[in-house]
């Protein structure tokens, strides 16, 4: 078992905080200043993936993309960015104004959330609750709500046909998705996502996806699959497919509110990514390959630098995904989910009954 | 002016209120159900490719009928052709199907040729074969590009146009113009090919020959592309000749029928090819036969630059080109199909009447068959795969 000592929950900003300032005031200005740092990372994040995408697709597609704005295109989101907001924001006729301007608000707030519960480092993270797993499920399904409202409320068949689309596709993987959360829970024993991080603590082949032999990697694909499909990203982007449906739900959204729509998208990813970290690629822990002075050398870098680093690579991996792949039908979808995926799910669960049961975990 | 005004919208009572139904549509109303609905397609929208407009008939994302709408870029390219001169005409007809330019200048040259006797040299037949093979892989490159968009793989799109750019590069070094050539001309063209043109068509040979296998890499090896097109959109090789279609559509069906082969123009008849057929004719069955035919133009255009002779390249120029009165048709396969120049002359500088037979508009008249029973996400594949060029319907 792990020397969890070697993790402190509590960080030196909080701690010099709680020194100086009296009981109540000090857990308020630490609420604060931790609700801050999450708005930091939800306002940085869709920089950076905007940036990341722009340029991974120009290279997968033979071109350079970006490269006038700053050096290769870094300020490109920036640009981006300000011409958005300075859109003018308009509203179809008919359109129910309140859940119109709601639904891009709900879409952001709901995956903001979830990360408050992201073990970013072993002492940043807003709150560990004992109930970690359950939380992401539930904060992440109401992301649906955005999307469904938006469609509805655009008075556009097109908007409206993308958002039963979507909310029938988000409905169903959120079953595989909890299933595959659930296998995890089963393996490691905790629903905290703190605990699950340090249940994979060790060297690499202690990740989930290799310490949970052949069925790791397995479920680690089905998870990348379920959640691609969730964040309705290509091939699997049935609620835009901007070549059936115009822009699907976001069809009639311009500015600011389809800025949020693009934010919360770009957030998603990096949840879903961060979620795929901790669960089964060790988290915030340094990779450990049993070679001592190496293993130093890697340990010295500090947890959040990794957890970054590995977040980044699952969402390379959804990009390639995205700039290779066609677009099944939704229908296909939707028996891809409920043949394939979902019985194998429940193997899976199975394999990792009789392992737990058989002390081989 | 509403709908109703114009004549050309149906009021049909339902449970009291006061419904419209579009033209067009084989609506029974006694049978209508409430949960079906009326979606409009186009005129902007991403997968119609241009100015397409489709009225669907749906029930939630079953497609129960289709209407296509036509005329929104109808610019009356037959009724301008009988105020200009014969050699005027020529730049009209790059305007029908703009990927076809070549092939659609040469139809018209056909037929000038025919009725006034004019021969053509040796060097310009060459030329002739040479540039409309090249523009055949042009336009299918364009296709297969859009084609994947159109399914969601972006990536396609930019492959399919890097490949594209060697071939137009070449045209534009020959003749200036990258879309609308008007190159070709009575006996010939209206310049020699450039010194490089040979070199250029090898390096676009050999470049080909890699790309294409990269092409079927990407898409047409891909399980999610076969999901999407095989199986969709059948048409039947008896539906196919009722409706008037032609080039791959109809070889697509698994009829072999290619003016190149049935009815040789120009120094066809020279050059072996084969021709691709389908057969079940579906979405992947037309898809196949463009990626064959791609393979198949590459031979011809081998076979050509390696026996391309000197010579001059166009014979006897005329001041005008004065039809004698009669009427003259020619035909060419252009990328979509059989193109039909039919002139009614009088013996005048212009002609009479002058009427196209584009393959574009009788392709498009098989969709309402082919979506009938499909999913709305199916109608873009089957878009796709007719293969069909506004400018080319509306004319």
């Amino acid at each position: 078992m792990i020397d969890t000592s070697r993790f402190p929950a509590t960080n030196a900003i909080g701690d010099f905080i709680r020194a100086t300032l009296p009981g109540p005031a000090a857990e308020l200005t630490n609420i604060v200043l931790a609700v801050l740092a999450i708005l930091t990372v939800v306002g940085l994040t869709p920089v950076a993936l905007i940036w990341m995408e722009r340029k991974v697709a120009a290279h997968f597609q033979a071109r350079l993309g970006p490269m006038r704005v700053g050096y290769h295109g870094l300020l490109q989101p920036l640009a981006d960015g300000i011409k958005l907001i300075f859109k003018e924001v308009m509203k179809p006729e008919g359109a129910d104004t309140f859940v119109f301007f709601l639904a891009p608000i709900l879409s952001a707030t709901a995956s903001f959330m979830v990360l408050t519960v992201i073990p970013f480092d072993h002492h940043l993270q807003v709150t560990d609750l004992a109930g970690g797993v359950l939380y992401v499920i539930a904060v992440a399904g109401l992301g649906i709500m955005g999307v469904l409202l938006a469609g509805w409320s655009s008075n556009n068949k097109y908007s409206l046909l993308g958002a039963m689309r979507s909310g029938a596709q988000m409905i169903s993987y959120e079953i595989s998705l909890a299933l595959l959360m659930l296998l995890i829970v089963l393996l490691s024993g905790t629903a905290s996502l703190r605990e699950i991080v340090f249940s994979q603590a060790g060297t690499v082949l202690d990740w989930w996806i290799f310490k949970f032999p052949l069925f790791g990697l397995v479920a680690f694909v089905l998870f990348l699959i379920s959640s691609t499909a969730e964040l309705n990203r290509a091939p699997f982007d049935m609620a835009e497919a901007e070549s059936e449906l115009t822009g699907g739900f976001t069809t009639e959204y311009s500015g600011i509110s389809f800025a949020m729509f693009f934010l919360a998208e770009f957030v998603n990813m990096f949840m879903a990514a961060s979620l795929t970290t901790t669960f089964f690629l060790g988290g915030f822990l340094a990779p450990q390959f049993g070679l001592a002075p190496l293993d130093r050398v890697l340990d010295a870098i500090p947890g959040f630098l990794w957890f970054f680093l590995k977040s980044y690579s699952v969402i390379f991996i959804y990009m390639w995904f995205r700039w290779t792949f066609p677009r099944p039908r939704v229908d296909q979808l939707m028996n891809l989910e409920w043949k394939v995926l979902v019985p194998a799910n429940f193997f899976l669960l199975l394999v990792a009954g009789l392992f737990v049961a058989m002390g081989l975990v | 002016m509403t709908e109703q005004q114009a004549g050309l919208a149906d009021d049909i009572l339902e449970n009291g209120v006061a419904m419209t139904v579009p033209p067009g549509f084989s609506i029974d109303r006694r049978e209508r159900h409430t949960d079906e609905y009326f979606l409009n397609m186009g005129p902007q929208h991403p997968s119609t490719h241009g100015v397409l407009r489709l009225m669907l008939r749906m029930d939630g994302e079953n497609v129960l009928e289709v209407v296509p709408h036509l005329g929104y870029i109808h610019r009356g390219l037959e009724k301008i052709g009988e105020n200009q001169t014969y050699l005027q005409n020529i730049h009209l007809t790059d305007r029908l199907d703009y990927l076809s330019s070549h092939m659609n200048n040469l139809a018209l040259c056909l037929a000038i040729e025919k009725a006034m006797g004019i021969g053509v040299p040796e060097r310009a037949e060459y030329i002739r074969v040479m540039v409309c093979e090249l523009q055949r892989i042009q336009s299918h490159l364009l296709w297969w590009g859009v084609l994947g968009m159109d399914l969601g793989a972006i990536t396609s799109f930019l492959y399919g146009f890097k490949e594209r750019e060697m071939i137009t590069d070449i045209f534009e070094e020959m003749c200036g113009a990258r879309l609308t050539m008007n190159f070709f001309r009575p006996g010939g063209s209206f310049a020699d090919v450039p010194d490089t043109f040979i070199p250029r068509v090898r390096a676009v040979i050999e470049k080909m020959k890699t790309a294409i296998d990269e092409y079927d890499t990407l898409l047409t090896n891909n399980v999610i592309m076969h999901l999407r097109t095989k199986g969709i959109g059948v048409l039947p090789a008896k539906t196919a000749l009722a409706h008037g279609c032609s080039g791959p559509v109809l070889r697509g069906s698994g009829v072999a029928l290619d003016v190149r082969r049935s009815d040789p123009y120009s120094i066809y008849h020279r050059f072996s090819f084969d021709i691709p057929v389908g057969t079940v004719g579906d979405c992947f069955d037309r898809y196949k036969v463009r990626m064959e035919e791609m393979r198949q133009s590459l031979r011809i255009l081998e076979a050509a630059a390696a026996s391309f002779p000197g010579g001059p390249y166009r014979s006897k120029k005329y001041a005008s080109y004065n039809l004698p009165a009669g009427s003259y048709y020619s035909q060419v396969e252009t990328a979509r199909g059989l193109l039909g120049v039919y002139i009614e002359a009088d013996g005048g500088p212009k002609p009479h009447r002058i009427k196209y037979r584009s393959p574009s508009f009788a392709n498009l008249s098989a969709l309402n068959d082919l979506a009938v029973g499909h999913k709305l996400a199916d109608l873009v594949p089957i878009i796709a795969t007719l293969d069909v060029l506004i400018p080319d319907i509306d004319r």
